[in-house]
């Protein structure tokens, strides 16, 4: 059983995968447990065009970018612990600073 | 720009500005319109006089809100004895400031660090082509005190940062927007058990990670829209009505036309500035911590030595001298179709580092019998990425027989030194 989820990308997020903001996918088979954690390492090797520190850092994502699952602050839901549930939408913003 | 014009504008400039200080009191005794202050006069208010009801010229101007039952006589008294603070007159601070002053909000400051750019007009609408280059006035810090709300309608992330600390110090709310591209955010900061900017982002953005305006571009009227959101939260935090948007965070994307409305996490008890513990209690060096200075203004980098570098003036010598070389322009395609010189190749900074460039590349440089070592020059808006550039080219095609050099302050230096026909942008 694949997992669907979408995953957006906004704020100049999505950039770094192709302009592509919105991405449906299937999360392949997993022996535990789809989590935010796995979630951003299958990002990194297969949606991240280039320069993978853009986006992450360390496991987690880089200073100034807010996740969002169902439009909830992931902060409110467990952050990287986070089980993702079938067909979440998960929403990565940059947030802009330009005025 | 000889030194005597800039001498003989400026004095027509303080004239004008004495013109317009003499305009705006004439105006104000006639309309009673609230004090708008800009901080080149330094005297920050410290009290509006109370007023408990309205007068008939007050009644006429505000008729319309007036008989909204949430606003009426109460709420516009309260609007009338709330005075704002908007750091940034530029795409957002404009509209904001605009619609302010025509609700009634009692008292307004307005601070920016820039200068009026011509760039800047066509999303800054209270600045006219009359004004471009004029200082406007420094220092934010300590002027939130001064204010019961700041509206932060910067462009950077360090006047981000101290802004936030210098509201959560003072507890004032910071109703804070931001526009790049066609996006645009907007959020209350420090209200009613919301989070602080902060809670949210404890640590500042990799500087290689923010876009400014000015390098990301955008859409006028995208912060034009959130700064009248931004204006609609004061009145509703001043006149105490509806649902601030505090610990939501507004996202508009203009090009899908839609708005979402995301839930924040509440106040962190272990925000530096905002917990139960802080670490920071009084202002810091913003600059510092962000490691980029508080403007999105051009920075100038320096990266290679002057040996890795060639002036405008020379390089315009190898063109007209005919020399072989080879030029190479790292802006992006739509870039280039503003303005390029000739005989330009184009690689974008984000495929300069793609092996297919380099391949490509490196046959167009395979030393010829008429030509044993190639001229390598690149190109781009202001000298910066040039240099990022050429550092990363000298490492890839180090095997070949070429000198790499920036063509130094770009095509900017080329308008501004040998070419004034040449747009800047
Ligand atoms: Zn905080």
């Amino acid at each position: 059983m694949t997992l669907p989820v979408k995953l957006e990308f906004s704020g100049g997020a999505e950039l770094l995968v192709n302009k592509v903001r919105s991405h449906q996918i299937n999360l392949p088979n997993n022996d535990s447990k789809w989590t935010l954690r796995s979630l951003l390492i299958w990002i990194r090797d297969n949606l991240l065009q280039e320069r993978p520190e853009l986006f992450l850092q360390g496991e987690t994502v880089r200073p100034g970018i807010l996740v969002l699952v169902n439009d909830t602050d992931w902060e409110l839901l467990g952050e990287l612990d986070y089980v993702i549930q079938e067909n979440d939408n998960i929403l990565f913003i940059s947030t802009l600073h330009g005025g | 720009m000889a030194d005597d014009d800039v001498k003989l504008l400026k004095e027509q400039l303080s004239r004008q500005k004495e013109e317009i200080e003499k305009l705006k009191s004439l105006l104000q005794d006639k309309l009673k319109l609230p004090d708008v202050f800009t901080s080149d006069n330094d005297d920050f208010p410290t009290t509006i006089p109370a007023v408990n009801q309205l007068d008939k010229e007050s009644i006429a101007r505000y008729s319309r809100q007036l008989i909204l039952p949430e606003i009426g006589i109460r709420g516009q008294l309260l609007l009338r004895k709330t005075s704002v603070l908007i750091v940034g007159c530029g795409g957002l601070g404009c509209p904001a400031a605009l619609y302010l002053t025509a609700a009634g909000i009692g008292q307004l400051g307005l601070i920016d660090h820039d200068e009026v750019e011509i760039s800047n007009l066509h999303r800054q609408i209270l600045h006219t082509e009359a004004r471009i280059n004029v200082q406007k006035s420094t220092s934010a810090a300590y002027a939130c005190k001064q204010y019961d709300i700041v509206l932060d309608a910067t462009d950077n992330v360090a006047t981000r940062y101290l802004l936030n600390d210098g509201c959560v110090l003072a507890g004032k709310p910071l109703v804070s927007g931001s526009a790049l591209r066609f996006e645009g955010q907007l959020t209350i900061y420090n209200y009613k058990g919301g989070p602080c900017y902060r809670c949210l982002f404890p640590k500042p953005p990799p500087p290689e990670t923010v876009t400014n305006c000015s390098d990301g571009g955008v859409l006028g009227v995208v912060p034009g829209i959130i700064g009248c959101l931004q204006a609609l939260e004061v009145i509703k935090i001043a006149a105490k009505i509806g649902r601030p948007c505090t610990q939501r965070l507004l996202l508009f994307d203009a090009l899908d036309g839609s708005f979402k409305a995301i839930k924040l996490r509440q106040k962190k008890d272990n925000c530096e500035v905002c917990g139960s513990s802080p670490s920071i209690t009084e202002l810091i060096d913003y600059e510092q911590f962000c490691g980029t200075r508080a403007t999105d203004k051009d920075k100038v980098l320096t990266i290679l030595t002057p040996e890795e570098r060639i002036s405008v003036q020379d390089y315009q010598a190898i063109v007209e001298n005919g020399e072989p070389h080879l030029l190479i322009d790292v802006r992006q395609p739509v870039e280039l179709e503003i303005c390029q010189l000739s005989q330009t190749i184009n690689i974008p900074m984000n495929s300069l580092s793609k092996e297919e460039t380099i391949k490509e590349l490196k046959e167009k440089l395979i030393p010829q019998a008429d030509r044993p070592k190639t001229s390598v020059f690149v190109v781009c808006r202001q000298g910066n990425d040039s240099q990022v550039a050429v550092k990363l080219l000298k490492e890839k095609l180090k095997q070949l027989p070429i000198s790499i050099k920036d063509i130094k302050g770009g095509l900017k230096a080329w308008a501004r030194h040998i070419d004034r026909s040449f747009p800047e942008y």
